[in-house]
């Protein structure tokens, strides 16, 4: 697979990490019920088709990003830097 | 390349047959004939010439048996001209450099090579396992999964070795392989897969169009079946028009040739790897190069032009030597100008086949029959026949093979059923063209029935990719140029080149029509269909009365199509003979799934330079030489090197060399490289909050100069790993992870950083390779330093307590950073200096601690120090252990959130029973205790179901004089003083121990203050 990273452009999987699914968020500390926290760390989705997932370029510049890939065929349908998400994730939150 | 003249297939008839080898024609081919090569196969003496492969200076030689199959041990000769050879292998070389399984079609022949025939015992003519033949039925279909299932015992020292001995393949060299392999990587715009027509017309009409052009061809000359058929491009020889080509494309700076290199996978986003024999074209490569070469090209587009691969026919005995493809018996006569046969039969279901007719008898190769297997008489084959003075026979079969180790005869039925017998020494054989689909196929597109072509063609190409010519069923030249054309437009316009059409060369007339044979029938005898792994008519049949019917299932329990060579001469028989079986049509049956590689590949080539001690990089510590020079042995950690200990004369073994250093630290003073461990820089307005937010304690509160104790958890809640955080400043820290884990610590602060807590301004540098920090420990240690740090500096007890940090200088205003941590349980320093000062400064501290009988030490040392403190590493820090399982409980902060305080709390966690961090002592104080050992009750049977726990480190400490032991034992905390039973089963270790505080030596810590 080829991954265009947001910084350094297009490189071959071998250059990057993969996490896992992007679309879980970490519970508030502060009102997060046991369950919710269950959640995180153990309730994923495996879907076919398109799928958000974490990857870090860890052999290039270092940064996590957030791949969109159909997981029937490879493709890459998005990339964007993790921390622009969860920036904008962030200011969306009530 | 040009050693032979381009015209040399136009050359008048060669009725003559040269002198060096019988069946060698006096002119033609493209062989070098002045120059000769001498070789030998199975310890007899041959000759042949440049140009020539291993098959076609055989064939020139008369050879024709040349192996032994793999089941029945039936002689075999040479089937093919290329990579689908599934007969003719065989050990290549002698000695380290021995391959086995090797295809003598593409072996290309060099002065000296060495061959040997595979699989005959005792010899080749008189191989006493064919009687495997007449014990057919019992090693038929799916033979390795009943006839040898009982007694289950017999498997291993009775069935194996006899199949491995009856059936097998070459052997393997045996011994490890001298020559190297490289890896490289290639990025183009047009990847070009094969240089024939098709290939050579796309990389002509891309390379024109200033496309960077990479053309990978599999054959050591470019040409493709050009090279093999006499043909005429504008009025001229082929050849002609190949060499032009060549030239031309050669002289294209953005174009590069990689002859003798196999493209066998498709990756995604237009990824291929691909296998060049940089040098097994020569008896040695020459020093500094390679043998063979592992390319990974990342191309914009690739324009797969492959080629197809001949089927052949199956009928009674189409496996005896003599019966080969029709193709390739052109490629031997007019490439090789060498005669596989005097007198011919030619066997076909298509037009192409006449070719061969024609090309037989311009050579003088008696044709004495034409058996066209189509009831409807082609005029092209009839016209090739005449031509011959052959006998042609529409809707005809060969229904029987004689000869025992050669075609010696044939039996020919004709359409109205009357059967004659025909002497002939050569049957040439045609059903049909199958495009070579595999690389189309690798990314789990189906190819899809062509009925047309009576083939199987490419569908669902994989993006960025393009088929053209024979590959992509194209079989007529004119359509090889005119799609290879159109395939290299496309590709160059589609990288932003523009491409220029060009005139399509003008061609002689030619015809491609096919209809398909799947098999003889109404004729007794073997039929096969799989010859690599002996797979006959029968077994298929066979396989389907026993129920296996989908495709997966009869390739498995036949072996259809998996041997090395994959069935690329059988898959398409097999599978048509197939859906006759289960009475469905050949598109509803389907292919098997097509996998890389395309073609075996050595694991020496996957593994290139990554062997033995290179197989991963080696990490130096910085005082690596130093060490060295003091005869440290040393001890391999992760990726690191490390002094494990140092000997000193006289010790007569590691314990006694141990066992001083740990009293040199604990009495004066040691020194030791942790360089290894992981640093960390920390820096900006939210680097406070942001440890405070990785770690359990808080980071927020240390005062700037001072450093802590740290722990990190998984999100889950178990402890992930631990070192020390100083604060350098306001908005500057620096942290240590372990050796092991700094990596990954770095990995998870990065994703803190940028994903969970986006809005910290906050920035992590690793900084590990640019410090050397060396750790100075023992009462005598800040005697030690006060000679190295720098005068100005302060590092009086009250000026630099116990956890003081501070920048300083030292060796005469070398910047260096001190930090008065302990790992020993002793007045301890670290001093980091940048890593290209880390020689000097050891020198410097072992000159000042030569009064101090200073000593270097170990992480033999460093071990049995940290165990008679009671700290953790990584033998408690498992992954499997919470906070409180390691007595660090305290440390969980109550204020604050933090990476895994949440799921730190679930019950099961905190629940009393679950195993905790302890000392063990032997009751008898002489016995030695043993990592891993497990612990059970006083008394108790050793059992699964009463286990407690189990021993995670062990030292002999020469402090207390006897062995001791951290262990993690259930409801460890509430038992010291109990007594455990200690059973380590794999060393037969079983004694009793004494549990105790995990803190052997100055609970207090009061020797940290000195
Ligand atoms: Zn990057």
């Amino acid at each position: 697979m080829r991954i265009p990273c947001v910084y350094c452009g297009e490189r071959g999987h071998e250059e990057f990490a993969y996490l896992g699914d992007a679309t879980v968020q970490r519970p508030d500390a502060s009102s997060a019920t046991a369950a919710e926290w269950h959640d995180y760390g153990y309730v994923r989705d495996n879907p076919s088709g398109s799928h958000r997932e974490l990857w870090q370029h860890v052999s290039g510049c270092r940064a996590w990003l957030v791949v969109t890939r159909d997981t029937r065929t490879h493709a890459i349908l998005s990339v964007e830097a993790a921390r622009d998400v969860a920036l904008s994730r962030e200011k969306a939150a009530p | 390349m040009n050693d032979a003249a381009p015209n040399a297939h136009s050359a008048a008839p060669a009725r003559r047959l040269g002198d060096n080898a019988p069946l060698r024609l006096a002119e033609g081919g493209l062989i070098d004939r002045s120059r000769t090569l001498a070789f030998t196969f199975d310890g007899q003496r041959y000759l042949g010439h440049p140009g020539d492969t291993l098959a076609s200076a055989l064939i020139a030689n008369g050879v024709r048996l040349v192996g032994r199959s793999f089941k029945y041990h039936r002689p075999r000769g040479i089937l093919s001209a290329g990579p689908e050879e599934p007969n003719a292998l065989v050990e290549l070389r002698s000695g380290a450099r021995r391959e086995p399984n090797s295809r003598a079609t593409t072996i290309e022949l060099y002065d000296g090579l060495v061959a040997a025939s595979q699989n005959r015992w005792p010899s080749l003519k008189y191989d006493l396992l064919s009687i495997n033949g007449l014990a057919g039925p019992i090693i038929g279909a799916g033979f390795y999964y009943k006839t040898f299932m009982w007694p289950a015992a017999w498997w291993e020292k009775v069935y194996e070795p006899l199949i491995r001995r009856a059936a097998g393949l070459g052997r393997a060299a045996g011994v490890p392989d001298p020559d190297t392999y490289d890896k490289a990587n290639l990025h183009c715009d047009v990847l070009v897969v094969g240089a024939g027509p098709a290939g050579l017309m796309a990389a002509l009409t891309a390379g024109r169009a200033g496309a960077r052009v990479v053309l990978c061809e599999d054959d050591f000359r470019l040409g493709g079946r050009l090279l093999l058929d006499r043909r005429e491009i504008d009025g001229r020889s082929a050849l002609n028009w190949v060499a032009a080509t060549e030239a031309e494309l050669a002289a294209m700076p953005e174009v590069r040739i990689l002859r003798r290199t196999s493209v066998v996978a498709t990756y995604d986003h237009g990824t291929y790897a691909a296998v060049e024999r940089v040098n097994d074209h020569v008896a040695e490569p020459p020093s500094h190069e390679p043998r063979q070469r592992l390319w990974r090209i990342v191309a914009t587009r690739c324009v797969v032009a492959a080629g197809a691969t001949e089927r052949p026919l199956v009928f009674p005995g189409n496996d005896r030597p003599g019966v080969m493809l029709a193709g390739a018996v052109r490629a031997y006569v007019n490439r090789f100008a060498a005669i596989p046969g005097r007198r011919a039969v030619v066997f076909a279901t298509n037009d192409d086949a006449a070719r061969t007719v024609d090309d037989l008898a311009h050579c003088g190769v008696d044709v004495v029959a034409v058996v066209d297997a189509r009831p409807q008489a082609s005029a092209v084959m009839a016209d090739a026949t005449q031509r011959a003075s052959a006998r042609h026979i529409s809707g005809g079969a060969v229904t029987r093979v004689h000869g025992r180790l050669g075609v010696e005869a044939v039996d020919i039925r004709a359409a109205n059923g009357a059967t004659a017998r025909v002497a002939c020494d050569l049957v040439c054989v045609s059903g049909g063209w199958s495009p070579n689909v595999h690389l189309a196929s690798h990314l789990g597109g189906r190819p899809e029935w062509d009925a047309t072509l009576a083939a199987f063609v490419a569908r669902n190409l994989p993006e960025r990719m393009d088929l053209a010519g024979a590959a992509a069923g194209d079989l007529a030249l004119a359509d090889a140029f005119t799609q290879g054309h159109r395939a290299g437009s496309a590709a160059a316009e589609a990288c932003g080149f523009s491409a220029a059409s060009a005139p399509i060369p003008l061609l002689d007339p030619e015809s491609t029509a096919t209809s398909p044979l799947w098999r003889v029938t109404g004729t007794r005898g073997k039929a096969f269909v799989d010859f690599q792994n002996d797979v006959t008519t029968g077994d298929l049949e066979l396989a389907h009365r026993e129920g296996f019917r989908s495709v997966e299932h009869m390739k498995r329990y036949t072996t259809l199509g998996m041997a090395t060579d994959q069935g690329k001469t059988s898959n398409v028989n097999g599978l048509a003979l197939m859906a006759e079986l289960t009475q469905t049509s050949i598109p509803a049956t389907g292919t098997t799934t097509f996998r890389p590689p395309y073609l075996p590949v050595a694991i020496g080539t996957l593994a290139g330079h990554h062997r033995g001690k290179e197989f991963r990089p080696t990490r130096l510590a910085p005082t690596h030489t130093w060490a060295k020079e003091q005869g440290a042995i040393f001890v391999e950690t992760g990726l690191w090197l490390r002094a494990q200990w140092y000997p000193t004369p006289g010790e007569k073994d590691w314990l006694e060399s141990v066992d001083r250093e740990v009293r040199a630290v604990r009495s004066a003073v040691g020194i030791c490289d942790v360089s290894t461990l992981g640093k960390i820089d920390v820096q900006g307005p939210g680097a406070a909050a942001f440890l405070d937010f990785l770690y359990t304690n808080t980071m927020s509160t240390l005062a700037i100069g001072r450093a802590r104790y740290g722990l990190m958890l998984r999100e889950d809640g178990f402890v992930m790993d631990d070192g020390t955080v100083s604060r350098l400043g306001p908005e500057h820290y620096v942290v240590t992870t372990t050796t092991a884990n700094a990596a990954g610590v770095m990995a998870h602060m990065e994703h803190a950083q940028q994903w969970l807590r986006p809005g910290l301004d906050v920035t992590l540098a690793s900084v590990s390779e640019q410090w050397a920090q060396l750790s100075v420990a023992g009462p005598r240690s800040r005697d030690v330093l006060r000679a190295v740090v720098d005068p100005a500096h302060d590092i009086s007890d009250a000026a630099f307590p116990y956890l003081a940090v501070a920048e300083v200088s030292a060796m005469g205003g070398i910047p260096a950073r001190l930090f008065r941590i302990s790992y020993s349980g002793e007045r301890a320093y670290e001093i980091a200096v940048p890593a290209g000062y880390g020689d000097a400064l050891v020198r410097a501290l072992m000159d000042a601690g030569r009064a101090h009988g200073i000593v270097p030490y170990g992480t033999e040392t460093l071990g049995v120090l940290r165990i008679e403190k009671g700290h953790v590493a990584g033998n408690e820090i498992s992954g499997q252990t919470t906070a409180r399982d390691l007595g660090l409980g305290r440390m969980l902060s109550r204020k604050k959130d933090f990476i895994g305080r949440a799921l730190a709390e679930r019950p099961a966690l905190v629940a009393a029973g679950r195993p905790a961090l302890v000392g063990l002592k032997p009751v008898d104080r002489s016995l030695r205790l043993r990592a891993g050992a497990h612990l059970v009750a006083q008394g108790a049977e050793p059992t699964a179901a009463n286990d407690q726990g189990y021993v995670t480190s062990v030292a002999h400490s020469p402090t207390l004089g006897h062995w001791i032991g951290l262990a993690l034992l259930s409801g460890g905390a509430t038992r010291h003083g109990e007594r455990v039973r200690v059973w380590d089963p794999v060393r037969s270790g079983d004694t009793l121990a004494e549990v105790c505080d995990p803190v052997f030596y100055d609970p207090a810590g009061e020797r940290l203050h000195g």
